[in-house]
């Protein structure tokens, strides 16, 4: 089954096109550790994901690139299509001359009706090239007016068009100090409104990925390159080829419907957080040995103690015991900054990936009462390494993660709401007052059903 | 890509322009080496054949013709003009694009405003329609003019009353020169606080300038050439004063160093709308950002590095620098220190080869010492642009709605009180037709209230931190 990527905003087309470079170069390796019938099932799982089948000398991406401004998207046109390696179609974009000026209702209320046609069309057409349409993944950023406004407009729309496929929003959470002044308002009215209309959203965090760059890629000046070029790791890390429980003969073909089945049971749950470890740079690789119990054990820690890297976990975090206290009582009884997930899914490349115990991550304590932990908790595997990396492993969590940086932004935007600050530059385009306080009141019930896991 | 036009009124407005046109020139040649009409250039200039003489066809794509400005330069005596006319620009400009008398606006609003506005409002009209038209996608109208004069002030702020009417879709940046103190115009502060009211109701942005702050840093830069004390030489042509390279007079008049900054602001401005970069900052995004309340959006400019050492290999340090100087009070365009104050809102613009590392370490580095309203705590704007300005490897503009601009606001106004009481002068306005005791109450009125809403928000400052308690949720 297929994936239809849409690239919103300057940030969305960036990293969309460091992620299907990250895909390609993949593929395309010989660093596979595995046997060439294997690495040719995984190429053509990968194309027929990615990648559609046309009259070209390299391959298509499936991907439609939408920005209100042209300088950004024909600079990822160009910089594709100069790899030699792949191409995006030259007809699967769409751009206007002025951008959304980092205003949400911009792009939500002026820029989407006006182009919402021109835009399905092209999604449209992207989806009639695919056998089977898997699902939508859309890339955006959530402070800017573009990615943001135009991007709740259009995955609105998607779900309307299309409304049995799978949407996954992969939305960036802007630096904590900012990048745009009004980036809390833009977040608060994005993640209120893809909640009603996403399957997911899958969360990457600024602050977070500059810090990997700095401590564990040794990179002394961070560009947003390098930070998009993380990015496209992980997600590459998901999304490429892997055996599951139900699949384990032929790579798995619905790999958005397995997410979503796996980790989103609630549709008040929505929000995912990713992991991926080890994350060096690239001229440490051959000197690196893991092994899959270190590895294993770092990730739970990880989860447990909501951790954002491999470096400075705390160990001291433990999951609570259980029998001791009923595990849905508020706090009193459960150990400080202690993860608790709704759902997890651990996916590993590599190595005698066959072998390895995940026993660990099926203990009932880690989780809420809903799900038994067999179902809370899935493993996807494949032999097939990843971007030279001998063994990676990956974790995809509906869980605690982003309670606290949800929580600030909400907070941020109050305080700046309680000031009526910047609001005029909203109503000019028709959103009132009324729909900050919807927004604000969705998300506070979203922080308030995570708080009491 | 958009397009702006620039509006240049009055004897300031124009020698400042004119410095802005040559800048401009001057940037995108050294940018683009195959005299290729792009989206960069477009943004500021048409291409035009003019091979059959006369105006030719606009030319949207490949080679470069005949470069037009899109401007429109207005001026109610002829001297400035004509000289631009008269000198290596002359190209750049045609005749549509004037619109001169002979008598001057005699330092008097009313006559700029009432008198003339009325007089040259078709003829305005007309070619602003004109200068649009040419526009694929017109994003922005920049208005350069003094406030203490009589045709940049009245006529000026008429142009502004005009675009609002016409392009209420365009946005409207005005950059106004601000009387000094020692300003021999008798009254400049009736013209200022007219022009104030105007630029309070019709602007989008203001960014106010005074010339006392550019003098002394074309002396500082002056002092630092002359005096030796840099370790290494400093390279003549990035002086944010210079003009080598472009299109220079025979003598250098005392103004023009001080206009070249003012040109270079304008430039770095709209650098990140013209060239690419990993983070665009747009002029509607400055607004955006910038603008928390409709009328508080007058912003104090600084740019940084006034010069640039021969030292290609610029070390962490020296860039640092960089970031510490805009924020210190002799860097300012105006006479304020924004570091004691109370900041809205700030916007930083690099360009050149800066990473977004540096921009945040930078960030951390300097907000322990900034006072920020409460509830904007982090409202920081970044842009970053690939194309660092001639001569330099990297640049700063940093962008600040600031309370420090009330003293300035609190000068006008105590000058302008100094003169009404003793009614000085004013029957020169009362007798212009349409002008009346009121325009005077309610411009003063318009300050007043301006001035009020800055206290409030220095009143916050320091206070406690009181955060508005949140939703509370049925659970």
């Amino acid at each position: 089954m297929a994936i239809v990527a849409v690239q919103l905003g300057q940030c969305g087309n960036q990293i969309g096109q460091e992620v299907f470079n990250a895909i390609c170069s993949d593929v395309r390796g010989t660093h596979g550790l595995c046997s060439k019938k294997e690495n040719e099932s995984y190429h053509d799982a990968c194309k027929e994901r990615f990648f559609s089948e046309e009259e070209s000398e390299v391959p298509v991406a499936r991907a439609v690139l939408v920005d209100m401004e042209p300088k950004v998207i024909s600079q990822t046109l160009s910089v594709a299509a100069r790899s030699g390696y792949w191409k995006y179609d030259d007809r699967s974009h769409f751009c206007q001359k002025q951008g959304s000026g980092n205003n949400w209702a911009n792009g939500y209320s002026v820029h989407g009706p006006r182009h919402k046609e021109v835009i399905m069309n092209l999604v449209q057409k992207e989806a009639e090239k695919c056998d089977r349409l898997g699902g939508f993944f859309t890339i955006m950023s959530m402070a800017g007016g573009t990615g943001s406004g135009l991007g709740a407009f259009v995955t609105q729309c998607l779900r309307d068009a299309f409304p049995t496929s799978f949407i996954l929003n992969h939305v960036i959470w802007p630096y904590g100090t900012g990048e745009v002044i009004v980036q809390n308002y833009n977040s608060v009215l994005t993640l209120s409104h893809l909640y009603q209309s996403s399957d997911a959203l899958l969360v990457h965090e600024n602050d977070v990925i500059h810090k990997i760059c700095a401590q564990l890629m040794n990179i002394k000046q961070i560009s947003f390159r390098d930070v998009n070029q993380v990015i496209a790791h992980q997600l590459g890390s998901v999304f490429q080829p892997t055996y599951t429980a139900e699949s384990a003969l032929h790579y798995g073909r619905n790999p958005l419907g397995d997410l979503m089945e796996t980790l989103v049971p609630h549709p008040e749950f929505k929000m995912l957080g990713l992991r991926n470890i080890p994350q060096m740079p690239e001229n440490f690789l051959a000197y690196s040995t893991f092994s899959w119990p270190g590895l294993i054990k770092h990730l739970r820690q990880m989860l447990i103690a909501n951790a954002k890297m491999e470096e400075g976990i705390d160990w001291q975090v433990r999951p609570p015991r259980l029998g001791s206290s009923t595990p849905s009582s508020h706090s009193t009884n459960k150990p400080l900054h202690f993860n608790t997930s709704i759902a997890n899914l651990v996916i590993l490349r590599g190595k005698d990936t066959h072998s390895v115990d995940l026993g660990s991550f099926r203990d009932p304590s880690l989780y809420t009462s809903w799900l038994s932990p067999q179902d809370a908790f899935k493993a996807w595997k494949t032999p097939r390494a990843f971007n030279k990396y001998e063994k990676s492993a990956t974790l995809v969590s509906n869980s605690q993660f982003l309670l606290k940086p949800l929580d600030n932004v909400v907070g941020k935007a109050w305080n700046m709401f309680a000031s009526k600050a910047y609001i005029h530059q909203y109503t000019k385009f028709g959103i009132e007052e009324e729909d900050f306080l919807d927004s604000f009141t969705a998300l506070e019930q979203v922080i308030s059903s995570y708080t009491s896991l | 890509m958009t397009q702006s036009v620039m509006v240049q009124v009055g004897q300031c407005g124009n020698q400042v322009g004119c410095r802005f046109w040559d800048l401009a020139l001057r940037e995108h040649a050294a940018v683009n080496k195959k005299g290729i009409y792009d989206e960069a250039l477009s943004s500021f200039f048409r291409n035009v054949d003019t091979r059959s003489g006369g105006d030719g066809p606009d030319i949207y794509k490949g080679k470069i013709y005949s470069l037009k400005a899109r401007a429109l330069l207005i001026d109610m005596e002829e001297g400035v003009v004509n000289e631009i006319l008269q000198g290596p620009l002359r190209d750049v400009f045609d005749s549509k694009q004037l619109i001169t008398d002979v008598s001057g606006s005699g330092n008097n609003w009313a006559v700029g405003h009432k008198l003339y506005g009325y007089q040259y409002r078709e003829n305005i009209v007309e070619k602003l329609r004109k200068t649009a038209e040419h526009c694929d996608c017109l994003q922005c109208f920049f208005i350069i003019h003094s406030m203490g004069g009589g045709t940049g002030s009245g006529l000026g702020t008429f142009v502004l009353n005009l675009l609002e009417d016409e392009f209420p879709e365009v946005y409207r940046f005005v950059t106004s020169v601000y009387p000094s103190g020692e300003d021999d115009v008798i009254t400049s502060p009736y013209n200022s606080v007219l022009a104030m009211k105007e630029l309070n109701e019709h602007a989008d942005c203001v960014l106010p300038i005074e010339n006392e702050s550019l003098f002394d840093i074309v002396n500082k830069i002056h002092h630092m050439v002359n005096s030796g004390k840099l370790g290494s030489t400093v390279k003549q042509n990035s002086l944010v004063t210079s003009s080598a390279g472009g299109a220079k007079t025979a003598q250098e008049k005392p103004f023009d160093a001080m206009n070249n900054i003012v040109a270079n602001l304008l430039l770095n401005l709209t650098s990140s709308a013209r060239f690419e970069g990993s983070l665009n900052m747009d002029l509607n995004e400055i607004s955006m950002n910038l603008v928390p309340f409709p009328r508080l959006h007058y912003l104090v400019s600084s740019l940084t590095p006034l010069y640039t050492l021969a030292d290609v290999n610029v070390p962490s340090r020296r860039l640092d620098q960089m970031f510490s100087d805009a924020f210190s009070r002799d860097h300012q365009l105006i006479q304020a220190d924004p570091k004691h104050s109370l900041y809205l809102a700030c916007a930083l613009l690099v360009r050149g080869n800066v990473h977004v590392s540096d921009l945040r370490r930078n960030i951390e580095r300097l907000k322990p010492s900034l006072h920020f309203v409460s509830w904007n705590q982090e409202g920081w704007k970044t842009g970053l642009c690939s194309v660092p300005p001639v001569g330099h490897s990297h640049s700063l503009l940093a962008l600040a709605n600031n309370t420090c601009v009330k003293p300035t606001f609190i000068g006008l106004k105590d000058k302008f009180m100094k003169l009404y009481k003793k009614k000085a002068h004013l029957h020169h306005y009362l007798h212009i037709d349409g002008m009346e005791q009121s325009c005077f109450s309610e411009a003063i009125s318009s300050l007043s209230d301006l001035i009020e809403e800055y206290n409030e928000l220095d009143a916050t400052k320091g206070g406690p931190r009181i955060d508005p308690p949140r939703l509370q949720i049925a659970v």
